[in-house]
């Protein structure tokens, strides 16, 4: 059926490698970001601890400064020669011009959305039924996941979108960190960029552009509804 | 199983020093709204830490500031109902119910209910499949002490359970609880400001005022006080065990009989047999020297005067000793003088039979007091 869409879209091989690369990087970004997202996302919200200032700042970084800027701060600390990045190369994990380089990109920057997200669900759970839970005998962990957790699934879904959709179109970091190599890092944004600047080109970034509304487009949809069957779920009205 | 507390907390202007015990059966903690009361049940169940204190439960010490012993709040094997069910929207009633069970598996039954016998008792078989979203106040309560129940308590905390409710519903949780209180073997520690309640459920009260226990003891004799009871937005009263003789349908009336002898009083739902705790307030009991004639009142009893005692501005307090049975009697400090009352002298009791409060009217009697 991909063939069939391709054909009928009048879509280059190229441009088909750049819609599925973007696909795998927005997805591994999102679900990489995922553990990390929420376990930061019930910390700001839940606890207390010396750091947290700083942690809240650090989290939102990435929303303020200029794109360019986080991917070249990556490229310091995760090129060859980086702090990060030496030690990575020890173990043969090379991020810098690789998709994997491009995923965490789109992590990074999709990160303060996720977490936003998340910790606003969590800090609407209502505290009293935790502590209810707990005076019937569940340890914290067990709190967490059944009641904590199941309670603010739809932000948490949401914050999943939104970081998928951030990925998606992420561009500035993506192509100071990994560049712009056609079936390694060129994902949707670039691929974009770069028929925009060929003569002749107008056509084929009509065509992706297109494909990115209708992609964004589709997950936030289903996140809607999955998001509205949680909600009735949770709300009780089955 | 007996709880012993012993607690400093300091938040703002608010300073908790409270010291009391609770044994078996129901004790209440009574006192006025900002007294404290909610603070001492987050304490004790774990959900609050205090600045100094010790609670042990049985010989088992659940927190001792000096000895840096903090049984968290799970590990405390004690239940909480709260003032709203708090009910977890996400599950049916039988997964809520399943909840407390859950992390209960491990340990050693201690209610002596099975679980069939706890909904029976609480009424709430035809809920299970149903979401806590579509239950009303009354019935999420009755689920909410079912679920605390199936976690296997050790102590039962109970934190006004009936402050969001209407009256009828009210009345309803009031018998669960009756039922509960005498079925379940572990001590209960209810909070309530209402004496209705307090004299209909509690063995023990212990009076908090303002962060301090004011007074502890015997329900009976902590209701006959004016000095602890008129702050709390109703009267002083004796407490009376009775047993129902005889209803009188034409009338409209039921007898009861007890140490202090026969009651009228109206109509009670109460089989004749039943043994039924009434509550008696000060302000409905008048004096008289001698045997009156001519009087609406049904109900004229002898008693002996014990003792006057100041209570407010312009009355007092007079206890009467009826067979063994104290009565105590508000009076204006001007009929006091005009009697010239002395204690030890004779005199009679009249209680006007409206004066019965069904609401205040109790199921089992005061159960043996411990402390």
């Amino acid at each position: 059926m991909a063939t069939a869409v391709t054909a009928w879209l009048g879509l280059m091989p190229d441009e088909v490698t750049a819609i599925w690369l973007s696909i795998k990087v927005a997805s591994v970004a999102t679900l990489a970001s995922l553990g990390p997202g929420l376990g930061i996302a019930y910390l700001l919200a839940r606890k207390r601890f010396p750091g947290r200032a700083l942690l809240d700042g650090l989290v939102y970084l990435p929303l303020i400064l200029p794109p360019v800027v986080t991917g070249y701060l990556l490229l310091l600390a995760f090129g060859r020669r980086g702090p990060i990045g030496s030690v990575l190369a020890e173990f043969g994990i090379v991020l810098s011009f690789r998709w994997t380089g491009a995923a965490l990109a789109c992590a990074i920057m999709g990160f303060p959305l996720m977490v936003r997200a998340m910790r606003l669900s969590i800090e609407a759970v209502d505290r009293r039924l935790e502590q209810a839970a707990a005076t019937l005998g569940a340890r914290p962990l067990a709190v967490f996941l059944t009641v904590t957790l199941p309670l603010s699934l739809p932000g948490i879904l949401a914050g999943a979108v939104l970081a998928f959709a951030k990925a998606m179109g992420e561009f500035g970091a993506t192509i100071t960190f990994v560049s712009n190599i056609p079936g390694e890092t060129q994902t949707l944004p670039s691929a974009i960029y770069t028929l925009t600047q060929v003569p002749g080109g107008e056509a084929g970034a009509l065509r992706l552009t297109l494909i990115s509304v209708v992609i964004a487009l589709a997950a936030v949809l289903a996140s809607e509804i999955l998001a509205r069957r949680l909600a009735h779920r949770i709300a009780g009205d089955r | 199983m007996t709880l012993v507390v012993d607690l400093q907390l300091i938040r703002g202007a608010f300073a908790l020093e409270a010291a009391f015990t609770a044994g078996r059966g129901l004790t209440a903690l009574f006192g006025r709204s900002g007294s404290g009361k909610t603070t001492v049940i987050d304490l004790v169940a774990g959900l609050v830490r205090p600045d100094h204190g010790i609670i042990t439960l049985g010989d088992e010490t659940l927190l001792d500031t000096g000895r840096l012993i903090a049984i968290p709040a799970h590990r405390r094997r004690i239940a909480t109902v709260f003032q709203q069910p708090r009910l977890l929207p996400h599950l049916t009633v039988r997964q809520n119910l399943g909840y407390g069970r859950w992390f209960a598996k491990a340990r050693p039954e201690t209610t002596g209910l099975t679980e069939d016998g706890i909904v029976d008792l609480l009424g709430i078989g035809h809920l299970l499949s149903r979401s806590p979203a579509g239950l009303s106040g009354g019935e999420g309560q009755r689920v909410a002490i079912g679920r605390a129940l199936l976690s296997r308590p050790r102590l039962l905390l109970m934190d006004e359970p009936l402050a969001a409710l209407d009256e009828a519903r009210k009345a309803e949780i009031l018998s669960c609880i009756e039922r509960l209180r005498d079925a379940a073997g572990i001590p209960i520690l209810y909070v309530s400001h209402a004496v209705a309640e307090v004299a209909r459920l509690a063995a023990t009260v212990v009076v908090l005022e303002a962060g301090r226990v004011a007074a502890m003891g015997p329900t009976d004799a902590i209701l006959r006080r004016a000095d602890l009871v008129p702050v709390h937005d109703a009267e002083a009263g004796a407490l009376l065990d009775m047993v129902v003789e005889a209803h009188d349908e034409e009338l409209g009336l039921t007898r009861l009989t007890g140490r202090i002898g026969r009651l009228a009083v109206p109509r009670l739902s109460q089989d004749v047999g039943a043994e039924v705790r009434i509550r008696v307030p000060a302000r409905d009991v008048l004096v008289a020297l001698r045997a009156p004639v001519g009087l609406s009142a049904r109900n004229l009893i002898c008693g002996r005067l014990l003792g006057v005692s100041p209570a407010g501005e312009a009355s007092m307090l007079a206890e009467i000793d009826c067979n063994g049975v104290l009565l105590a009697a508000r009076l204006t400090r001007a009929s006091v003088r005009d009697l010239g009352l002395e204690p030890g002298q004779p005199v009679f009791a009249i209680i006007k039979s409206v004066a019965f409060d069904p609401q205040g009217v109790g199921t089992g009697r005061l159960a043996a007091v411990e402390i």
